[in-house]
């Protein structure tokens, strides 16, 4: 190890410039006593109840939709042909994008050394497993009769001798969100093992107790475990971060491989990559400015965290302003009308409003994070993270609608225009998370006790 | 294992510091079977405790080689033997278009294998461990102490001699651990 056995105070933070990761001051206890009180402790605060009971509502209006929905079938959405992709598609992409942050903070910044990451990466992946949940529910219910997605998605022998089709994106989809989903699991709860360990010895409630105690597995913090534990972690981590950037390239497959214009790009992986990080850090930034005010945890996620993320995020939307211009460029450069129509119906067609809009909550929004006093100033940056939230949905609007109402031949040409239903199923996915994200933070240790105690100066031991 | 009896002698200490000094001193003094215990993972204690490199990685790797091996399996077998379909004029093996499932099958196997593996090498899930006898292992260990403990199957190992020897390392506390 490199570290310098001076004055442990000045390690933690970077000469000159940024403020520590962790406030000073802390010892164990009182890190493991801070983050654990919000858990456990028989008093639920009225506006967790409060916030909570609002989000369980949408969750409602969910079930409603879903019930309706396969009762009538997908009659009652908007999509006719040619937009046989309406909002199920955008959704999903949306959702499946937005966990990407969660495995990005977790895996991604731990290979790089990254120690800020320590305190967002648990409500992070946690952000990942629930956004994960939300688009999932979409392939399931897209066609109206889930019952039937067992046999054209999942290859197990049924009485018909069917298989899937494995030449089909579709099917690559089907693997890449489900080993997604599995391993993000797998990297949240072994996470969390020795936390909950700590719950259990804390926890007063015998059923706590219980829970936490199954939980934990009989973890006991030897250090033959830690062994074999960390590297266990860093092998996830490693096996993560290619399997983040697999999933969205897969997604955009989804499109690139078809021939509709504006889909058929090879630009499309990366550019829906970077896609998928920029709206998960807005994601990320959404909760994590809202979760610190209300539980006072600003020691733990200090300004630092938000001015990373803040870069990160200008970082991503640059490239994803760089993959509009090239398609904008490629829309002539290719000399093909069709490509060259797409992108003038784009920008001047029927859905000019939702794609200037695009232009705005992406690429001139994030404009203002270059500015030192924007990334600090944490009510703005909110705003600037919501922006960019409905930007990358209006993104995916954009690129499924305006593709497919206007392809080929004019006779075939349609419009689109969303239902009450369609919007329902949408804001009930928002309910359905954000309940999920309020049990989890009432329930289980939203930033890794174990891990921020590693970043405390007390917990360097000096060599020799 | 025994029923009843000892199961070692455990010492607390204060610092990551003292853990991983009182660990070098019990090594050196000869002890091999015994264990530290601290809240969060110390580098330092791998080397002091002479604990060997894990076979995680290979458990990991032959994981992984299985996913892939299986997903590439699975699609071969159902698109060219099963259930062969003429898609696009393609051949019913067109390899490349295996790859995304092969390759989300094997990071698939690498994952399970690893969390699995790493929790069977640890014997984990146990519902019971002698260490949680000791109360203040119960308060502090996974919060904010560091514990040693010796444990009664070193050869080395003596009620009397052991407990004097930890005591002289200056801990917060020494106590026996019963099974």
């Amino acid at each position: 190890m490199a570290d310098s056995p001076q004055n442990p105070k000045l390690d933690q933070s970077v000469p000159g410039v940024s403020p520590p990761v962790i406030a000073p001051g802390y010892n164990f206890g009182q890190v493991t006593e801070k983050i654990s009180n919000v858990v456990l402790t028989p008093y639920t605060p009225w506006s967790w109840l409060g916030g909570f009971l609002i989000a369980f509502g949408i969750v409602n209006v969910l079930l409603l939709a879903c019930g309706w929905l396969f009762l009538k079938g997908t009659g009652i959405w908007g999509i006719n042909i040619p937009i046989g992709w309406g909002f199920a598609i955008i959704n999903f992409v949306w959702w499946i994008g937005i966990g990407h942050a969660g495995t990005l903070i977790s895996a991604i910044l731990l290979l790089f050394k990254q120690s800020w990451r320590t305190s967002i990466n648990r409500f992070a992946e946690a952000m990942t497993l629930f956004a994960v949940v939300c688009a999932g529910m979409f392939p399931l219910i897209h066609t109206g009769r889930p019952w039937l997605a067992a046999y054209w998605l999942l290859p197990y022998p049924n009485t018909m001798g069917l298989w899937p089709q494995f030449r089909s994106p579709l099917i690559w989809d089907v693997f890449a969100v489900s080993t997604y989903f599995t391993v993000s699991l797998l990297f949240w709860y072994t996470g969390l093992i020795p936390d909950v360990a700590t719950f259990r010895d804390k926890a007063k409630n015998p059923l706590a107790k219980f829970i936490y105690g199954m939980m934990a597995m009989g973890w006991r913090g030897s250090a033959r475990h830690w062994h074999r534990y960390e590297t266990a972690y860093l092998l996830l981590a490693g096996l993560s971060t290619p399997l983040v950037l697999s999933v969205h390239t897969v997604v955009s497959w989804d499109f690139s491989v078809s021939v509709i214009p504006g889909w058929h790009a090879t630009i499309f992986p990366p550019y829906f990559v970077a896609g998928a990080i920029y709206s998960g850090f807005a994601m990320v930034l959404t909760l994590a400015i809202p979760i610190r005010a209300a539980y006072n945890m600003h020691d733990f996620i200090t300004d630092r965290h938000l001015n990373n993320m803040a870069k990160v995020m200008l970082a991503t939307g640059l490239i994803v302003g760089y993959g509009y211009l090239t398609e904008a460029f490629f829309g002539w450069y290719s000399a093909n009308q069709y490509e060259a129509f797409m992108i003038k119906n784009r920008a001047f067609g029927p859905y000019a409003v939702t794609y200037w809009a695009l232009i705005f909550c992406n690429i001139i929004t994030p404009q203002f994070l270059w500015f030192k006093k924007v990334r600090a100033h944490v009510p703005l940056l909110f705003v600037i993270s919501l922006i960019v939230n409905v930007g990358m949905w209006l993104e995916r609007f954009v690129i499924v609608i305006t593709s497919l109402h206007r392809d080929y031949v004019p006779s075939s040409w349609g419009m689109y225009h969303p239902t009450v239903w369609d919007w329902a199923t949408y804001l009930g996915t928002i309910g359905l998370f954000v309940s999920l994200m309020f049990l989890f933070i009432r329930l289980l240790p939203m930033i890794s006790i174990f891990e921020v105690r590693t970043l405390l100066p007390q917990a360097k031991v000096k060599a020799g | 294992m025994k029923p009843q009896g000892t199961y070692g002698v455990m010492a607390q200490f204060d610092t990551a510091d003292e853990l991983v000094a009182a660990s070098r001193r019990a090594y050196a003094e000869g002890y091999r079977k015994m264990d530290a215990y601290s809240p969060f993972p110390i580098e330092a204690l791998d080397e002091a405790l002479g604990i060997p490199h894990t076979i995680l990685p290979w458990i990991v790797f032959f994981g992984g080689l299985f996913g892939g091996m299986a997903g590439y399996g699975l699609e071969y077998w159902t698109q060219v033997i099963e259930y062969p379909l003429l898609v696009g004029g393609k051949p019913f093996h067109s390899w490349p278009n295996f790859i995304p499932v092969w390759f989300e099958t094997t990071v698939l196997g690498a994952a399970l294998s690893a969390v699995v593996g790493m929790l069977a090498l640890n014997g984990l899930p146990q519902p019971y461990h002698p260490v949680f006898n000791v109360e203040s292992f119960v308060d502090h260990a996974q919060k904010d102490k560091f514990f040693l403990c010796i444990e009664s199957s070193d050869p080395k190992f003596s009620l009397e001699e052991s407990k004097k020897f930890l005591q002289g390392l200056k801990p917060v506390g020494v106590w026996e651990v019963p099974n």
